[in-house]
C-alpha cells in the first residue's frame, strides 16, 4: 500500500489494470442499487408466486424503487460502457476470456467441486472462471437491452419486439437479473474462498 | 427545463376542482370531498412533503427531472404505440387505483361537465352528448401500468389533438393539466397531448366506458404508463405553468413516457 508509484511500476504488471479494479468497485455499487431496487419494482406486481423480502428492498415504497432504478441505470451503464471500450481497445476480453473450450470448463469444473483449482496466478483465469465472467458479461448487456425495451416499448419497439414484445422483455429483464444473482453468489463465496483474489481486486495484486 | 412547482396562473386547481364537483350529483360530491379529506390526512401521515426531504430523496428527485429532459427528446411525436387485433384485447380489463373499486366515483350523466380553462380560446363547458357527437376513433393498444404489469384495451373516443384544436387552445402552450373527479389530477406535455393516438376516450370494448375505467371520459395515452391515462375527467386546463400531479407529487417520474 505505502510503495511508491514508481517501484510498483518496476514490478511485474497487477494482476486487475487500474481501471478494471476501478469500474469492478462502480459496478459493484451499480448493481447493487440496480437489483434492490429492481426488487422493490418487482414487488409491485410480482411475476411469479413471489415476492422479495421488504428488507433487501431499496427505496421504501414504489416510487422511491422507480427514482433509484432509473437514477442507478446512468451510472450501471455510463460505467459498463468505460469498461466495455477500455477492455475491447486494451484487447481485455480476448487475452482473459478467450478461449473457451467445452474439454477444459469439464476438467476445471470437476477440479473446482474436489477443491484441487490451483488460483496461484490472479492473473489467468481457469475456464470456469472465463465461462462465468464472460456470461454475466452477456447478462449484463442483455439485463440493459431488455430494461431498455421494458423503459420505451413504444419508442424502442424494435428492440421490444426482439424479446417478443412488452411482457417478453419482462421475463427476459427477470431472468437476466436471476443469473446475475447466481453469478454473484458465487462470485462472493469464491472471494471468500480465495482472500488473496478480493486483496488483488483491490490493491491489483 | 421546467418551472418550479408555482400556483397556476389564471386557474385554482383547487377551484376548478370545486366548480366542477358542484356539478356533480350529491353522492359523487360527498364522496369526492372524502377523498380529499383522506389525502390530506395521507399527506399528514407520510410528511411527503418535498421541501423537507432528505437529500437523498432530493438528489434522486433531481435525476427524475433530467429523466424528464432525456425522456422528451426521445419521444418521437409521430411515432405509433404498437397496435393489436381484437382478439388481444384483455378482458376483463384490470382494475387499478389507489381506491377500491367499488369507490370509484359514479358520475351522473346528465349533469356532467367538461370543464375548460387556461389558454384556449374557447372555454363553453362539454356536456357527453356534445364530445359524443364529435368524430370517433377506435385503438387497440397496450396500457403499461408503473407497477409493471400490462393489459390490452380497445378505446373509442375523440382525438386530443382535434379536440385542442376545436377550442381553440394555444398549441404552443406547454402542458395539459387535468383534473378528476374523484380528486385525482396529471398533466402532460404538449407533444404527447396532440400526438395522434392521445384520445379522449368515451366507450371501452364498444361499450360506454365503465365507471370502473373511468366513465365517462377518460385520457388514454398509449405513449405513456397508466397512471398518466387520468380516469373520470372533469377539468382540462392548457398552460404553460409545471402543475405535476396526484402521484407525479409523491415521486413518481413526470413525463413516464413509453
Amino acid at each position: 500500500m505505502s510503495m511508491p508509484a514508481t517501484q510498483m511500476s518496476r514490478q511485474q504488471d497487477p494482476a486487475h489494470p487500474l481501471y478494471v479494479r476501478i469500474t469492478h468497485w462502480i459496478n459493484a455499487v451499480a448493481v447493487f442499487i440496480m437489483l434492490t431496487s429492481g426488487w422493490q419494482i418487482y414487488n409491485a406486481a410480482p411475476l411469479f408466486p413471489f415476492a422479495f423480502p421488504a428488507s433487501l428492498t431499496l427505496g421504501g415504497w414504489l416510487a422511491g424503487g422507480l427514482l433509484w432504478h432509473f437514477a442507478g441505470m446512468w451510472l450501471f451503464v455510463a460505467n459498463g460502457l468505460v469498461y466495455l471500450v477500455l477492455g475491447t481497445g486494451k484487447a481485455h476480453f480476448r487475452r482473459k476470456f478467450l478461449p473457451i473450450r467445452a474439454r477444459e470448463v469439464g476438467r476445471d469444473l470437476r477440479a473446482a467441486l474436489t477443491g484441487r483449482l490451483s488460483h496461484d496466478d490472479l492473473a489467468t483465469y481457469n475456464a470456469v472462471q472465463k465461462l462465468c465472467y464472460l456470461g454475466v458479461l452477456v447478462a449484463g448487456l442483455v439485463i440493459v437491452a431488455s430494461g431498455l425495451a421494458l423503459w420505451k416499448p413504444v419508442q424502442l419497439q424494435e428492440l421490444a419486439a426482439l424479446f417478443g414484445g412488452y411482457e417478453g422483455a419482462r421475463l427476459v429483464h427477470f431472468f437476466a437479473m436471476a443469473s446475475i444473482v447466481l453469478f454473484l453468489l458465487v462470485h462472493v463465496l469464491m472471494a471468500m474462498i480465495v482472500p488473496r483474489s478480493l486483496r488483488a481486486m483491490i490493491l491489483g495484486r | 427545463m421546467r418551472q418550479a412547482r408555482k400556483p397556476v396562473a389564471g386557474v385554482d386547481p383547487k377551484l376548478l376542482v370545486r366548480d366542477a364537483a358542484r356539478l356533480l350529483p350529491d353522492p359523487s360530491r360527498r364522496l369526492f370531498l372524502r377523498q380529499v379529506g383522506s389525502l390530506g390526512a395521507l399527506a399528514m401521515l407520510t410528511g411527503c412533503d418535498i421541501t423537507d426531504a432528505p437529500s437523498s430523496e432530493r438528489a434522486l428527485r433531481k435525476i427524475s427531472e433530467f429523466n424528464d429532459w432525456v425522456q422528451a427528446r426521445l419521444f418521437n411525436p409521430n411515432r405509433l404505440a404498437p397496435t393489436y387485433p381484437d382478439g388481444a384485447v384483455t378482458r376483463p380489463f384490470p382494475f387499478n387505483a389507489y381506491y377500491a373499486e367499488t369507490e370509484a366515483p359514479d358520475v351522473d350523466e346528465e349533469r356532467y361537465r367538461l370543464i375548460i380553462d387556461g389558454r384556449v380560446a374557447n372555454k363553453q363547458p362539454w356536456t357527453l352528448e356534445a364530445l359524443l357527437a364529435l368524430p370517433q376513433e377506435t385503438q387497440i393498444t397496450r396500457l403499461v401500468c408503473v407497477e409493471g404489469w400490462s393489459a390490452i384495451g380497445k378505446w373509442t373516443g375523440v382525438r386530443l389533438m382535434s379536440f385542442l384544436e376545436r377550442i381553440g387552445a394555444d398549441l404552443n402552450a406547454k402542458y395539459v393539466h387535468f383534473v378528476c373527479a374523484e380528486g385525482y389530477s396529471s398533466s402532460i406535455d404538449m407533444p404527447t397531448a396532440l400526438h395522434p393516438q392521445t384520445q379522449m376516450t368515451l366507450a371501452f370494448d364498444g361499450q360506454p366506458l365503465p365507471t370502473r375505467l373511468g366513465f365517462p371520459l377518460r385520457i388514454r395515452i398509449p405513449t405513456k404508463l397508466g397512471f398518466k391515462n387520468p380516469k373520470h375527467v372533469i377539468g382540462l386546463t392548457v398552460l404553460n405553468n409545471y402543475t405535476g400531479g396526484y402521484w407525479e407529487d409523491q415521486g413518481y417520474n413526470w413525463f413516464s413516457g413509453l
